[in-house]
C-alpha cells in the first residue's frame, strides 16, 4: 500500500513536473517536484525506501529527458537515502529544518548531478548556483507546503466528519 | 521477510543501488577514446585481475622452476658437465688423429716417391738416458729390421736402427752424440761427416777450409757410408766458422724435429756404397 501511494506521487510528481516545464521560458522550471517527493518519501519512511524511490524517480526522469539515464538516479538515490538516515537520526518534524532539509537536498542534488555530468565531461553547467539557490528555496517552499496539506489533511477530514455528525 | 532483511542491511543495499546505477551509466558514457566507459572499466578491472593471476602463476612456475626443479638441474648439469669432459677427450683424440694422419700421409708420400723398399714404424718410447738420443719404434727383426738400417722422415734423415728386437726396434738419432752420417752440401757438392752433439744441432766435420760453403746451405747424405740413401736432407748450415785450419766448422740445424717423431720409415735395404757422382735424386725427391 505504502510503495503503490509511493509510486503514484513520483507519477504524479512526474505529470506536474512536465505540465509545469511548457510554461517555463527555456523549457526548465526551477523547481523538482520529484525531488521534492523523494525527500518527503525518505523522511517519512527511511532510508531504503527513499533510496529506492529516489533511483526509480531518477531513472524515468532521466528517460523521459534527454540526459544519461543513471545520473539522475544515482543523484536521487543519494539524496533519498541520506534524507532517510538524517530523518531516523534527527526529529525533522518541525517547519525549519524541514525547509533546511529540503534546501540541503537540493543542492546535494544539484552537485551530484552536475558534477557527474561534468567528471564524465557530458555536459557543461557556467553558473549553476544561482538556478540551484533558487530552486532549492523553490522546492523547500514547496515541500513545506506538502508536509503541512498531508500532515493536515486527516485532521481536517476528521473535522469534516465530525462536523457532518453533528448537522 | 526479504524486505527485512534488505532493511536490516540498508549499506550493503545502498552500494548494490550505488554500482548499479554507475553500470547503468557506464553502459552510455564513451571515454575519450570513444570505447564504452563500461567496456573500459570491466576491461580494468579484469586486466588487473588477469595480471594478479599471471603474477600469481608467474610465482608458482618461477618458484618450481627455481627451487623444486633445480635437482633436475643439477642431474642434467652434472650429465652435461660429463658429456662435455668426454667430448674434450673426443676432441683431443680426434685431432691427435689428425696430426697422426697427417704425419702418416706425409710419410706415404716419402714412400711412394722414393724407389727404396721401406717400412713404416711408429715411435713407442723416447730415449731412457738423456745422454743417448735414441727413439723406440713399433717394429723389429719380425718385420725385416736389422741394425744399421736407416730411419727417414718425410723431413729429412731421423737415425738408424741399432737395436732390433722381434717386435720392436731402437734408432740411434742422427743428433746423437755417437751419430755419424756421410753427407756434402747440396749446392756446392763439398764433402764431410755429420756427426751428433747430443744437442739440438748437428756439426758437419772434415769440409775442406776452401770450400764454398756458406750459412743456408741444405746439407744432404752422400750415401758413402752405406746406411743413409744417398740425397736425404739433414739440415741446413746454421753457421760456418773458418777458423783458418784446414777444416771449416759447421754447424747444421736438423731438418727433422726429433722431439715430435710419430711415424718414421724404415729403409729395408741397405744401399750400395757411393760416390758423389752429380745429382741427389733423393734430395730432390724430398723437395718435392
Amino acid at each position: 500500500m505504502k510503495t503503490a501511494g509511493v509510486l503514484i506521487a513520483i507519477a504524479l510528481a512526474l505529470a506536474l513536473q512536465t505540465s509545469l516545464a511548457r510554461f517555463v521560458v527555456g523549457g526548465t522550471a526551477a523547481l523538482d517536484l520529484v525531488l521534492v517527493v523523494v525527500v518527503y518519501v525518505a523522511l517519512t519512511t527511511g532510508p531504503v525506501t527513499g533510496m529506492l524511490a529516489g533511483s526509480i524517480a531518477g531513472i524515468i526522469q532521466d528517460a523521459l529527458s534527454s540526459g544519461t539515464v543513471g545520473i539522475g538516479g544515482l543523484a536521487k538515490a543519494i539524496v533519498g537515502f541520506a534524507a532517510g538516515v538524517i530523518g531516523q537520526q534527527f526529529i525533522v518534524t518541525a517547519a525549519f529544518p524541514r525547509f533546511v532539509m529540503f534546501v540541503a537536498a537540493t543542492v546535494v542534488h544539484a552537485m551530484l548531478f552536475m558534477g557527474m555530468y561534468v567528471v564524465l565531461g557530458l555536459k557543461e553547467f557556467p553558473s549553476p548556483w544561482a538556478a540551484v539557490l533558487s530552486q532549492a528555496l523553490a522546492n523547500a517552499a514547496v515541500g513545506i507546503i506538502a508536509f503541512a496539506i498531508i500532515e493536515s489533511l486527516p485532521g481536517a477530514i476528521e473535522r469534516r466528519k465530525y462536523r457532518r455528525s453533528r448537522r | 521477510m526479504a524486505v527485512i532483511d534488505i532493511r536490516r542491511r540498508t549499506g550493503y543495499f545502498f552500494l548494490a543501488v550505488i554500482v548499479g546505477h554507475v553500470i547503468l551509466i557506464s553502459t552510455q558514457v564513451t571515454t575519450k577514446r570513444g570505447v564504452p566507459m563500461l567496456e573500459a572499466a570491466v576491461f580494468g578491472i579484469f586486466s588487473e585481475v588477469q595480471r594478479a593471476a599471471n603474477s600469481v602463476t608467474m610465482g608458482v612456475r618461477g618458484t618450481w622452476q627455481d627451487y623444486f626443479a633445480l635437482q633436475q638441474v643439477r642431474t642434467e648439469n652434472d650429465e652435461l658437465k660429463q658429456q662435455l669432459a668426454e667430448l674434450r677427450v673426443r676432441l683431443q683424440e680426434e685431432r691427435n688423429l689428425a696430426e697422426q694422419s697427417q704425419s702418416l700421409q706425409k710419410l706415404l708420400d716419402l714412400k711412394t716417391s722414393t724407389a727404396l723398399k721401406t717400412t713404416g714404424a711408429g715411435v713407442i718410447a723416447g730415449g731412457a738416458s738423456p745422454e743417448f738420443r735414441t727413439i723406440t719404434i713399433d717394429k723389429g727383426r719380425g718385420e725385416g729390421l736389422r741394425a744399421d738400417m736407416a730411419v727417414i722422415a718425410p723431413a729429412g734423415v731421423v737415425g738408424r736402427v741399432i737395436q732390433p728386437s722381434g717386435r720392436a726396434a731402437k734408432v740411434q738419432l742422427l743428433i746423437d752424440r755417437n751419430a755419424a752420417a756421410g753427407a756434402l752440401i747440396e749446392r756446392t757438392r763439398a764433402q764431410g761427416v755429420v756427426v751428433g752433439t747430443g744437442a739440438d744441432e748437428l756439426r758437419m766435420d772434415y769440409v775442406a777450409g776452401t770450400a764454398d760453403v756458406k750459412a743456408g746451405d741444405t746439407v744432404v747424405t752422400s750415401g758413402i757410408d752405406g746406411i743413409y740413401p744417398k740425397g736425404f736432407v739433414i739440415g741446413q748450415i746454421q753457421s760456418v766458422n773458418r777458423g783458418g785450419g784446414q777444416y771449416t766448422a759447421i754447424v747444421i740445424r736438423p731438418a727433422v724435429d726429433f722431439t715430435s717423431l710419430e711415424a718414421v720409415l724404415i729403409v729395408l735395404a741397405p744401399p750400395p756404397a757411393t760416390t758423389d757422382k752429380g745429382g741427389t735424386p733423393g734430395a730432390d725427391q724430398d723437395r718435392e
